[in-house]
């Protein structure tokens, strides 16, 4: 017998960057790892979603007019919602224009024009966008893919990203932390050995990564950061003043046009960017014919974002503490996001690292990078490179009087387990329910609710007697799994999942099939479009013909043929059925055909007499 | 034991006839090819660590069959949990204890050590005037850390002594001792992190 080998044939695997801001797609172009272009030739795709008013979702660069113009209808900035609950986002509700719609509860939707959707579903509309890039781009189908989420994202965040990957029709083959996997692109690309911190500022998380490079092995050996703390926070310091400003030079507020807050967002984002290269620039607004201009010296800026600067700072040094580092001992300091393009938060890294750290590397398309070269280790054509990271926070099950007993500790290389045994209280009890939470507080309260495991069927017996032993599983994605077995029979225990945030896999499964039938719903829609503007060229064209003197060769029998298939296809012309306009186009080009040969010939024959019967 | 894959007998981490991965052994030391012992080489440890993580994590299983997929999962959990476990000097010999038979649960640390009430007696005591404001308290508390940093040192030294006197002999009563070290050791750390400047009342 031999075993059977399922596929030796390297797979197509693309990384994802599904980023706050923007999102990127690459891939193992042969040995080096390549960002992927979208249409426009951009290879940054704004994370921003649109549904236009014909029903049309727009993405990306296409989408960020539309953001303008139609807040309503728009969205940006999703990653913030991925995994949460109402009650997480009611601070960010304040500053951004997310529309939570009526009855959202465990999982939040969010209203686009007259629709609701989930945060996955919105990623799913990006993650589709870049699957098409890819596709168009490499000429093959993509169905598998890395996506990178931030090292800091806990376990419903974590499902969430995958959820909207199998929504986007990708098999998410690993989640990649994202200052890992920019570690990835950096040492492949230095060849590096020693201890490397990655500094990752994006638009709306922040992690700190510090990893041991050798011989090809990749391993982190801490990680710390902020889920809520990015460039979306700098860019809300300066709405704020130019929004007081405005309020006291025009006598009005505008801070309720949707459009007129848009526009000043993409004016203030403008401005701070320039600020990383000029000390002095000019924010200009301009709205419904009034205008507002301000200087924003770099000292102003500095002042205005240092304590956001400074909160990177406390994870930072808890991470060199987790790591049991100095910063002597730190070689190399890797900046990653966006963000890290500001003046003083590269000072700040310095100070703190007493390292200058390394620019060379765009910031922006790093994390893409490495996903690319994850994809290639898990397709096969990346080898001796191997990644062992671990999981950001601490996993534990609530107790009695609600404080929580840690199982796994925080910064454990995963895949990492634990094993529990449980017992029932009361005679005859038939299940055990277990709260699962995540995080570093005594109480189970102050933690992130993961879910609550019911175990389920256990044999009627006096309290005490029962032994289930659960295992939790972190794999190497971050996500938790839980497995139940009765210890003294050794059967399995049926484990029911309540997840406190997000999706059940049967909504997920749901959401496909729906997106399956809309999917068939738009191709319908596709092949209609094409076969009309097929049937208008023809009919045009018979049209035409039919003043022709060559009309005028044909029998009169032919004639009526040509005349009862243009009106057989006029009439099918609106009816929903590419099918049937199909077979009358065709039944017309054969009733044509000899017409369409007689002006060929009545064309040849008039150039050979020197003159054009053509009209 | 036969192959899940191809069915020969006896197959190691990977069969020897088909090259499949076999479900992984839960027994630390067992995993990583080792005797048990007290004292282990860090640096071999590590060396093998690497090893096995370049043959059983799961990315280079993706490729690769359900079944062996999932025992990757398994075998690189129990890899990564043995690695925890073991690199840790404290870690490890709490676990040679439950592989002993020893009951390690939840030591109470309400019995102080005899040797000990006198001391935890009086930095209860200069704690609680710390609390109040008492500079003179407060400044006695870097001495009895310092002398609770040499408690703990002596302790160490004689967790050394048991540990390769196990490691030599495998009699019992080193593991007795052991534990014995432990608690206390457990117990001074604790006074340790009190000697932390209160903050006050």
């Amino acid at each position: 017998m031999f075993q059977i080998e399922f596929d030796n044939q390297p797979d197509l695997v693309v990384g994802i960057d599904l980023g706050t801001t923007n999102s990127l797609v690459a891939w193992m172009n042969l040995t080096k790892p390549e960002v992927i272009q979208g249409e426009d030739g951009d290879k940054l795709v704004p994370s921003i979603v649109s549904l236009t008013e014909a029903g049309e979702l727009i993405v990306g660069n296409a989408a960020r007019q539309e953001l303008i113009d139609h807040p309503e209808r728009s969205i940006y900035s999703v990653k913030r919602l991925m995994g949460r609950g109402v009650e997480d986002v009611r601070e960010e509700l304040k500053l951004f224009p997310f529309r939570i719609a009526e009855g959202s509860e465990s999982v939040i939707r969010v209203a686009l024009g007259d629709n609701t959707f989930t945060p996955p579903e919105i990623s799913s509309f990006i993650l589709r966008q870049l699957k098409k890039n890819a596709e168009a781009a490499l000429n093959a189908q993509v169905t598998k893919a890395v996506i990178t989420v931030p090292a800091y994202f806990n376990d419903a965040q974590r499902q969430a990203t995958r959820d909207a990957g199998r929504l986007a029709g990708l098999e998410v083959l690993r989640l990649v932390n994202e200052p890992t996997a920019a570690a990835l692109a950096y040492g492949l690309d230095k060849r590096k050995e020693g201890i490397v911190a990655v500094y990752d500022l994006g638009g709306g998380t922040f992690d700190i990564s510090i990893l041991k490079l050798q011989d090809g092995i990749f391993e982190v050996l801490a990680t710390n950061g902020d889920t809520h703390l990015g460039g979306d926070d700098i860019d809300n310091r300066l709405m704020h003043i130019a929004l007081e400003d405005i309020q006291s030079e025009w006598g009005e507020s505008i801070a309720h046009s949707g459009e007129a807050i848009q526009t000043l967002r993409q004016d203030v984002i403008r401005a701070k960017e320039a600020l990383s290269f000029a000390p002095v620039v000019n924010l200009d607004f301009a709205w419904n014919g009034k205008t507002y201009q301000r200087t924003i010296t770099r000292e102003l800026f500095d002042s205005l974002i240092q304590d956001i600067v400074d909160r990177t700072l406390g994870p930072c040094r808890d991470c060199m503490k987790d790591a049991g580092v100095t910063p002597e001992q730190i070689d190399e300091v890797v900046l990653v996001g966006g963000s890290t393009r500001i003046p003083l938060v590269r000072s700040a890294v310095e100070v703190l690292f007493r390292a200058r750290p390394h620019t060379e590397l765009n910031p922006d398309e790093v994390v893409a990078l490495g996903a690319a070269v994850q994809a290639g280790i898990l397709a096969g054509t990346v080898e001796n490179q191997l990644l062992l990271d671990v999981t950001p926070l601490s996993l534990g099950i609530e107790m009695y009087g609600g404080v929580v007993s840690k199982i796994i500790h925080r910064n454990s290389t995963i895949p990492a387990s634990a094993s529990e045994t449980f017992t029932t209280g009361v005679d005859r009890q038939t299940n055990v329910l277990i709260h699962v939470v995540q995080g570093e507080r005594e109480l189970a309260k102050d933690n992130r609710s993961l879910a609550r495991f019911d175990l389920k069927g256990i044999d009627p017996m006096p309290a005490g007697f029962a032994r289930i032993e659960v295992r939790f599983l972190i794999d190497a994605n971050g996500i938790l799994s839980v497995t139940a077995r009765d210890a003294r029979t050794g059967k399995e225990q049926t484990v029911e999942v309540k997840p406190s945030y997000g999706l059940t896999d049967e909504q997920v499964e749901a959401m496909i099939e729906a997106s399956i039938d809309n999917a068939e719903a738009d191709y319908q829609a596709a092949q209609l479009s094409g076969i009309r503007i097929e049937a208008d060229g023809i009919m045009a064209a018979t049209e035409k013909a039919m003043r022709h003197p060559a009309w005028l060769t044909l029998t009169d029998e032919e004639r009526a043929h040509v005349t009862a298939a243009m009106n057989r296809l006029k009439l099918v012309y609106c009816v929903n059925d590419h099918h049937a306009i199909h077979a009358q186009v065709d039944t017309l080009n054969q009733a044509t055909h000899k017409l369409a040969e007689n002006m060929m010939n009545t064309a040849v024959l008039g150039a050979l007499k020197g003159t054009s019967v053509d009209n | 034991m036969t192959c899940w894959n191809c069915g020969a007998d006896r197959p190691a981490r990977f069969c020897d006839a088909c090259k499949a991965l076999q479900p992984p052994v839960r027994e630390y030391f067992a995993f990583f090819e080792l005797e048990p012992k007290l004292v282990l080489d860090d640096k071999d440890l590590q060396t093998r660590f690497y090893a096995l993580s370049r043959k059983l994590h799961p990315d280079l299983f993706s490729r690769k069959s359900p079944t062996e997929n999932e025992y990757a999962l398994e075998a690189s959990s129990v890899l990564n949990d043995a690695y925890r476990t073991l690199r840790d000097p404290i870690a490890r010999q709490l676990y040679v204890l439950k592989l002993e038979g020893f009951d390690i649960g939840e030591q109470s640390t309400k019995d102080v050590p005899p040797e000990l009430l006198e001391e935890v007696f009086e930095l209860n005591m200069a704690l609680e005037e710390a609390r109040m404001g008492d500079a003179d308290a407060l400044a006695q508390l870097p001495g009895f850390r310092a002398r609770f940093e040499a408690m703990r040192a002596e302790t160490d030294l004689a967790i050394a002594a048991v540990s390769a006197a196990w490691d030599a002999t495998h009699e019992k009563q080193h593991l007795n001792d052991l534990r014995g070290h432990l608690n206390r050791r457990k117990y001074i750390t604790n006074l340790i992190d009190k000697t932390n400047v209160p903050d006050r009342v």
